[in-house]
């Protein structure tokens, strides 16, 4: 893999550090008018998920992580592998618990995630922005409420739990935004 | 069609920024001391290893092979040539040029405020800086304290006495472990160290002066000859921002040689390329610059300050990626 020089530093560039592959999420370069130049950036450990800053002497080079982003429709899980399939090709991708994580939750049959690979393997399953739920689980609301007084939590059919208008009932199915985990709309 | 032809800075703005340009020149205009107008393009550079400079070639009578032109990175070496001739105390407001150097608070080019004054030393140049500033930002009155006072305060050790093996250990219990372990030069450690830990500490309230710098970051200040460790350098900080960097100028020919070629020896060590050294700067120091103490002021981080602005594009008419 190539090396990147500080000053190729952006957003998005996919580094190497700790031995671990992480994204560049802010790149900031902090020279005295008199002495050496460094570069504060923020990085995200695409493997942990977690956020760190960290400080080079501007000029040096870092080793870049054979990270590709790739689009995959999600299949089925056997219980230790969520299956994944590129809908061009047909090949198949298997990513573990780990890599899928929390987003379990919003995995959709036949939707399209994006699948991070690191050296060929999976390291984190993104789902698309929106997915669409059937509500399986939630108090029967009041008649003739409206949305924004609070809501009541309701169980879709993954197990995610959102909250939702008071009117919103068993059996329908609902739009998510997957960011936030906050329920859109109702789809009809 | 191009849709980033427009400005940068607001014209709002651009009519705050020449507000404050006027009033820089009625402070020096008050105190009678002249502008003056020094090269952009000079036939040397400095060696300073940190500093990249741009370079050109003149083509024209007398010089059908080119002449090698550099874009100079502060007026500092021309102004001292007008001093050594007798000018008195000066300033300038003129742009400055520095390759490698883009961001918040960097643009290639910039707006420098350089002024000398001649029969000062570096403490009543900051107490005249200090004026300035509360002219131009009506901010309370300056505080300062020593390099040396400013480790022991906030990092806890002294940056005078230290080791190098202690000064790596104190580097990677901050979290600079990666550079620390490759990093043999010690003042690049402690400028790291500085400019993370302490410069966010420092100035937030009312600007800070700091004053004393180590004498192996003299760069053109004379040392103090009550105290060889410490040279005649200060910096004002004020809000995240490194505002101004000042000397009391050295003015011994052989002394100036001697740090160029220093300079030089670092560079080779950083796999830099040498930089011919400013002969005309040494002779006019030969021939005798007055007594004087002389600072840098970052004029568009002052506009910055003055504006409330966060980043330098939103107060220079085009930034870079515009020019």
């Amino acid at each position: 893999m190539a090396n990147y020089s500080t000053n190729e530093f952006k957003g998005g560039l996919k580094i190497m550090i700790d031995g671990e592959p992480c994204s560049i999420l802010e790149n900031e370069m902090v020279k005295p008018g008199k002495g050496q130049a460094f570069n504060r950036v923020k990085i995200r450990k695409l493997i942990s998920g977690k956020v760190l800053e960290k400080t080079f002497k501007s000029g040096d080079s870092v080793e870049g992580a054979d990270v590709i982003d790739t689009d995959l429709a999600y299949l089925y899980t056997d219980g230790e592998f969520w299956h994944f399939m590129n809908n061009d090709t047909f090949e198949q991708i298997a990513a573990d618990e780990k890599a899928v994580g929390e987003n379990v939750k919003w995995l959709v049959e036949n939707d399209v995630c994006t699948i991070t690979l690191w050296n060929g393997n999976p390291i984190a399953v993104t789902p698309p922005n929106f997915v669409e739920l059937e509500i399986t689980e939630t108090d029967p609301g009041l008649k003739g409420d409206t949305a924004g007084t609070g809501g009541k939590p309701a169980t879709l059919s993954t197990g995610a739990v959102v909250r939702v208008p008071l009117f919103v009932q068993i059996g329908e199915v609902i739009k998510v935004d997957t960011r936030s985990g906050e329920y859109v709309s109702r789809v009809k | 069609m191009v849709n980033d032809w427009q400005p940068s800075a607001s014209i709002e703005t651009l009519r705050h920024r020449a507000a404050i340009l006027a009033k820089i020149r009625q402070f020096f205009a008050a105190r009678e001391v002249m502008e003056v107008e020094t090269p952009s393009l000079s036939q040397a550079s400095v060696t300073d290893p940190h500093l990249d400079t741009f370079h050109t070639r003149f083509v024209g009578p007398n010089h059908s092979q080119g002449l090698p032109l550099y874009l100079q990175t502060s007026p500092e070496y021309a102004m001292k040539r007008l001093l050594a001739a007798g000018s008195g105390s000066i300033f300038q407001l003129g742009k400055a040029f520095r390759n490698e150097e883009s961001g918040r608070h960097h643009n290639p080019e910039f707006t420098m405020l350089e002024y000398y004054q001649v029969g000062y030393d570096e403490f009543e140049l900051m107490s005249e800086l200090d004026e300035l500033m509360q002219y131009l930002l009506d901010c309370p009155a300056s505080e300062s304290i020593s390099y040396q006072q400013a480790f022991i305060t906030y990092l806890g050790f002294d940056p005078l006495a230290i080791s190098l093996s202690d000064l790596k250990k104190h580097a990677e219990q901050r979290g600079y472990g990666d550079i620390a372990a490759i990093e043999n030069n010690p003042d690049t450690l402690l400028q790291l160290l500085f400019c993370m830990e302490i410069e966010p500490q420092i100035g937030q309230r009312v600007p800070c002066f700091v004053y004393n710098f180590p004498a192996s970051q003299a760069a053109l200040a004379k040392l103090n000859p009550k105290d060889n460790r410490v040279a005649g350098r200060f910096e004002l900080y004020y809000q995240n921002m490194e505002l101004a960097n000042g000397f009391n100028e050295l003015t011994d020919a052989a002394e100036q040689r001697a740090r160029f070629m220093q300079d030089n020896q670092l560079r080779a060590e950083m796999g830099l390329d040498a930089v011919p050294v400013d002969e005309r700067l040494l002779a006019a120091l030969d021939a005798g610059i007055p007594d004087c103490a002389g600072v840098a002021v970052g004029v568009d981080r002052l506009v910055m300050l003055a504006l409330n602005k966060t980043t330098i594009s939103e107060v220079i008419s085009f930034d870079v990626s515009r020019a």
